[in-house]
């Protein structure tokens, strides 16, 4: 293949491009390319340009567009070039077309007639050009105009034609799917091109169409097999090979297809087993692109119908995943977890080291990812922390889009599975303090709902307690600055409503309240609204119970201020306010019942209640009521639009010429008749409805995270019993935790007091975050009903870590007293040479599993109170050591001893955080991502050669950048 | 570190509909945009926003971390080579570890062609570029995995491109030279 190292653009071109390589701001670039607008305004409007410089202008106009300016005065310019006879211009006319207009741009009309020309075309190339082109311009419009050329060229005897014809009809299935309903059927077709090619471009057509409709495609489950099978094999030619795999981006469309077709199947599921065993076996999981596939038949093993020992090696490459050190890999491994708990759940405990190492990841890729998982292994038992964390994560990012997500899925998760009421209104409370505006306001109203209606059926008294502990805590809230609007909305509403039902809070302390909130939001009516409204209610109360209102000034002035407002709404509840309050206490108990906002308010929808009148009337002789749809001389309204949509369609666009009617055309001509003419083809049910095809391609969260915002009460109440009641509120964990876990966390409390230098602040916070790490594990893993058998092993296990961490201390204890060589010569190295003491820990512990096992006996310490106890007992030594330690004089000893002494599992952490340290810094001289896998040596001849040539034009490169010049693939 | 004073590109493939990658571009280090295709409808005010956006997320990263960043729902998949940036906006349900191989196999077809390709290949060329990429990807799906496959189609318009320019070549000698 040649080398195209020339550019074969003029001087002019070639000095812009330079100038803009060079522009040190924005606004010059800006200033550059505005220069250069305005010289193509004024060149391309010239008459009779020679084409090599008009092919060169729309290059220009495509440069601008690129650089984010507009261009779209030469538009016309490229859709002419597009006409053109030659393939040259031809080809850059299609470019810039496609890269300037969208699929609704006015000018495609003017291009559809050159595409038809060019896809009769004896040229393939003018073909291909013009078949990218229809992938990209061609709208729903415009589809009947070029459908019957495209579908001709899907038996072109060039494969690169029949490829790209089929990408074509996949696109008008996407833009328009009824247009081409009747030609699904050659889809199946392509798959058995002879060209691979051709095969692998018909996936992805038949990956949407199996989605959508599953079951039509189940007899291709054999062939689909087969083809992986041989793909695998390595049947396809050698130029598929990617990096030695054969022909990967083909075989994960193929994964993909079988996960669709195998989801909740078992007899087709069956027949995959062993395909999808040896293509696991045969991934080369050193190379990228064998764990794209490794992760591909995770994620179709998760979607089968489970088989044990496919689960069992899905686990084993998770896990080899989440134990990687590239964060791509880790990311894949938590995502593929989260598929794999759902046909099993157990597999979740062995990783929930390498989970919470992910939470806590600086890297907010992973680390949401790893909320998404977390979000999918919810149960009342890890709630809280869950929902915590999550509250923690969404109150330190600026993402509001992020941000939405994260809230409506705190708010899922409280109403599934709240241990209690308190903690509920305070999750609720921290989720609209600082996401108010962004989640959906249907959740406010759930939440009103939720307080008015309360949890236990019979149980009043949990209802008001519930309610208490809401006024309270509003009560508190409300003086903030900047609340959310529906949050305030959720304020007043409730305040209204319970705010003097206990008694504890005197109406006139809860209308002050309401009254600062509706003057410190004066600009926001529907805030000022609930306002009144709950002051109507609290006054209505106070009459209706037969005491004597007082109106307080601010009251006074609000309400006058209010009933001049330029709402109307805020008038009429001034004004009924008024009106309420000068009525007797009778009235008003049956205008504002206390505490009936959830009654049912019956409506009498047949307005019996004015038979009397009508009768009356009737028997004055007044005609009897004619209902609308027998009145005569009506024409029924929908018949109307029904009318008018026929003849629009009518009227549509037509695109065949006038001269050549042929006899079967008009059953393609306008998109209404082709969707009615489907019958003609034995295609079942061609309008498949589209929520289907969502609901099984985005099978988990989404779906439901953010439409279902619904509460779900039914079912509720089991989990909002008592029993199950946790009484451990988020603050007080902490505490609990280190009694229970006996030595480890005192260690590094203690260690970890000293002040030390800045450069080890970062180092100290991984160091303390081992302890909470295991209480998070088990909070968030912990819950999951283990055997028996194995609880006892683990206590067993506890104490020898124990004893083990004691031993550990008394020999360190040892050896600080004798001052070893080995300590005193790591106190004199310079704080950053402790990074590469780190490192041999790396290699000769980050193979074991011990500190997992560990940790797993300490994480149900936490939970059996008897073993702690013991555990403790045994520990309780350590501290004393390691207080009598903190305060040894020189920092830096303290710090290279404090990692012997900690037991195992904190030396896990304690390596993440080194290599991660340590990858840093051997980081900062070398950054640039080697790309392996390519046997191609430097080419410096070919450097040399562009160089020269550069210069030669006169484009010197500028010392900014002598990186313009280097290879990119390393 | 070193990279500081480097001008370094991107390359962001922008592909943002409801099925597959929606955009794709080549960014530099300091931002600058070296091609960008939009698989799905973008106004030039919001193309401006989201390289903007993008080119902050992008950027600022550090080499350790993942490869992959969420943003608005999609998800970005970034790979760096040399001074350039390469990026691919795809779906949730989409394979990322299989996009970044999709930007490394457009690389190497790069590099095939351009022999050794550099920035300033693409800087200078990146109507060419924009062929390659046309080949490889349609409407945001993968069309074509073999790069044989590719460089034999690309080979193929470029000498039809030079016979063009002399109005005379006939039509069959020019596809037996193309399909050699």
């Amino acid at each position: 293949m040649s080398s195209q190292g020339g550019f074969g653009q003029s001087k002019e071109f070639l000095d812009l491009v330079k100038s803009i390589g060079e522009a040190r701001s924005k606004a010059e670039e800006d200033r550059i390319v505005l220069r250069e607008v305005e010289t193509l305004k004024r060149r391309i409007a010239e008459p009779e340009i020679p084409k090599r410089k008009l092919k060169e202008y729309i290059l220009r106009l495509v440069y601008v567009e690129m650089l984010g300016h507009d261009a779209s005065f030469g538009y016309i310019h490229a859709v002419k070039m597009t006409h053109d006879e030659s393939l040259l211009l031809k080809r850059t006319g299609y470019l810039a077309v496609t890269l300037f207009l969208n699929e609704d741009h006015d000018l495609i009309i003017l291009i559809v007639n050159t595409i038809q020309k060019d896809l009769k075309s004896d040229n393939y190339l003018v073909v291909c050009a013009a078949l990218n082109a229809v992938c990209k311009l061609i709208n729903e419009e415009t589809i009947p105009a070029v459908l019957p050329q495209v579908v001709e060229l899907l038996g072109h005897p060039k494969e690169a034609v029949r490829k790209k014809a089929v990408m074509a009809l996949h696109r008008f299935y996407q833009r328009s799917s009824s247009s081409v309903t009747h030609l699904i059927s050659n889809f199946r077709k392509k798959l058995c091109d002879n060209d691979p090619g051709v095969m692998g471009a018909t996936l992805c057509p038949l990956f949407d169409l199996i989605t959508i409709d599953v079951n039509s495609y189940k007899d291709l489950v054999v062939s689909f097999v087969n083809i992986l099978k041989q793909v695998a094999e390595r049947r396809l030619p050698k130029s598929y090979d990617y990096h030695q795999m054969p022909a990967p981006f083909i075989q994960i469309k193929l994964l993909k297809i079988l996960s669709v077709l195998g989801n909740g199947d078992k007899q087709a599921s069956e027949q995959m087993y062993t395909v999808l065993g040896d293509s696991m076996r045969k991934c080369d999981s050193t190379s990228n692109i064998g764990n794209a596939v490794l992760y591909e038949c995770i994620c179709c093993v998760s979607s089968l119908h489970p088989n044990p020992k496919l689960i069992e090696s899905a686990a084993d490459a998770i896990s080899k995943f989440l134990k990687s050190d590239s964060h791509n890999l880790k990311y894949m491994g938590i995502d593929a977890l989260g598929r794999l708990i759902k046909i099993s759940p157990e597999i979740a405990e062995k990783h929930q080291l390498a989970v919470i190492d992910c939470l806590e990841d600086p890297d907010d890729t992973l680390k949401r990812k790893t909320f998404e998982l977390l979000y999918k292994m919810t149960k009342s038992s890890n709630v809280e922390v869950i929902v915590d964390r999550m509250i923690d994560y969404m109150i330190s990012i600026n993402d509001n889009h992020y941000k939405t997500e994260i809230a409506s899925r705190c708010v899922e998760l409280g109403e599934q599975f709240a241990p209690s009421n308190q903690w509920f209104i305070q999750t609720m409370n921290k989720v609209f303090e600082h996401a108010g505006d962004l989640v959906n306001i249907k959740v406010a109203h759930n939440l009103m709902r939720l307080i008015a209606e309360g949890f236990g059926e019979d149980d009043d008294t949990a209802d008001s307690q519930l309610r208490s502990s809401a006024v309270e805590s509003y009560l508190r809230i409300i003086g903030e600055p900047k609340l959310p609007s529906a949050f305030l909305q959720v304020i007043c509403w409730v305040l209204g409503e319970y705010g003097t039902a206990d008694g504890r809070y005197s109406p006139s302390y809860i209308t002050g309240k309401l009254c600062d909130v509706a003057e410190a939001h004066s600009s926001d009516d529907m805030v000022k609204a609930y306002a009144v409204t709950a002051l109507m209610k609290i006054y209505s109360f106070e009459i209706a119970a037969g005491r004597k209102v007082e109106m307080l000034p601010e009251c006074q002035s609000l309400i006058e201020e209010v009933s001049a407002s330029h709402s109307t709404d805020l008038q009429q509840r001034a004004y009924e306010l008024q009106a309420v309050i000068g009525l007797n206490a009778h009235a008003v108990g049956n205008i504002m019942p206390l505490d009936a906002s959830c009654e049912d308010i019956e409506i009498d929808k047949s307005l019996s209640f004015l038979d009397n009148y009508v009768q009356q009337a009737l028997e004055k002789g007044a005609q009897p009521y004619i209902p609308e749809s027998e009145r005569s001389g009506v024409l029924n309204i929908s018949n109307f639009r029904s009318q008018d949509q026929h003849e629009a369609s009518i009227h549509a666009l037509r695109f065949e010429a006038y001269e050549l009617p042929k006899p079967s055309l008009p059953s393609r001509t306008t998109p209404v008749t082709l969707a009615s003419s489907t019958e003609l083809v034995p295609v079942p049910e061609p309008s498949y409805p589209r929520e289907v095809h969502q609901a099984a391609s985005v099978p988990s969260l989404t779906d439901t995270g953010s439409s279902d915002l619904k509460l779900r009460l039914d079912g509720v109440q089991k989990k909002w019993g008592r029993s199950t009641y946790s009484s451990a509120p988020s603050t007080s964990n902490s505490d609990s935790h280190r009694t229970g876990n006996g030595a480890t966390p005192d260690v590094v409390a203690s260690v970890n007091s000293k002040a030390r230098e800045v450069s080890y602040a970062s180092r100290r916070s991984q160091v303390e975050i081992s302890p909470e790490k295991q209480k998070l594990a088990a909070s968030l893993f912990g819950g999951t009903t283990k055997p028996e058998k194995k609880q006892s092993s683990s206590g067993h296990k506890v104490s020898k870590t124990n004893s083990h961490a004691t031993d550990k201390s008394h020999g360190a204890k040892g050896a600080i007293s004798s001052e070893t060589h080995a300590v005193s010569t790591t106190t004199l190295q310079p704080p950053p040479d402790l990074l590469d003491l780190g490192e041999p820990i790396i290699t000769s512990n980050a193979p074991s599993v011990d500190p997992f096992k560990q940790l797993e006996g300490l994480l149900d310490l936490t939970q059996d109170t008897s073993v702690v106890n013991s555990g403790a007992a045994g520990a309780t030594k350590a501290p004393d050591i390691m207080s009598l330690y903190a305060e040894m004089p020189t920092s830096g000893q303290s710090d290279s001893v404090a990692n012997p002494l900690s037991s195992d599992i904190y030396d896990a952490t304690l390596i993440s955080g080194l290599s991660n340290a340590t990858n840093r810094t051997s980081h900062g001289g070398n950054t640039i991502m080697q790309p392996t896998q390519l046997s191609k040596g430097p080419n410096p001849k070919g450097s040399l050669e562009k160089d020269a040539l550069v210069r030669q034009l006169g484009v010197n490169p500028s010392s900014q950048n002598p990186n313009l010049f280097k290879d990119l693939l390393g | 570190m070193q990279e500081d004073h480097l001008d370094s590109v991107a390359i962001v493939k922008c592909i943002v509909d409801d099925l597959h990658s929606s955009f794709a571009y080549w960014l530099s280090r300091q931002g600058k945009v070296r091609l960008t295709k939009w698989y799905s409808p973008y106004s030039q005010k919001e193309r401006t926003k989201v390289i903007r956006e993008l080119s902050g997320l992008i950027l600022t990263r550090g080499p350790k971390l993942c490869n992959f960043v969420e943003w608005r729902g999609f998800k970005v998949v970034y790979k760096r080579y040399a001074s350039l940036y390469f990026c691919m906006c795809i779906d949730q349900d989409d394979n990322e570890l299989e996009v970044l191989e999709i930007i490394h196999h457009f690389v190497e077809i790069l590099d095939r062609y351009f022999g050794s390709v550099c920035e300033l290949d693409l800087i200078f060329n990146f109507h060419k570029a924009y062929y390659i990429l046309d080949e490889l990807l349609i409407a945001g799906e993968l069309q074509e995995t073999s790069k044989k496959t590719v460089a034999r189609l690309i080979a193929a318009q470029d000498s039809l491109v030079e016979t063009a320019k002399e109005q005379a070549s006939s039509l069959s000698t020019m596809i037996a030279q193309a399909t050699k």
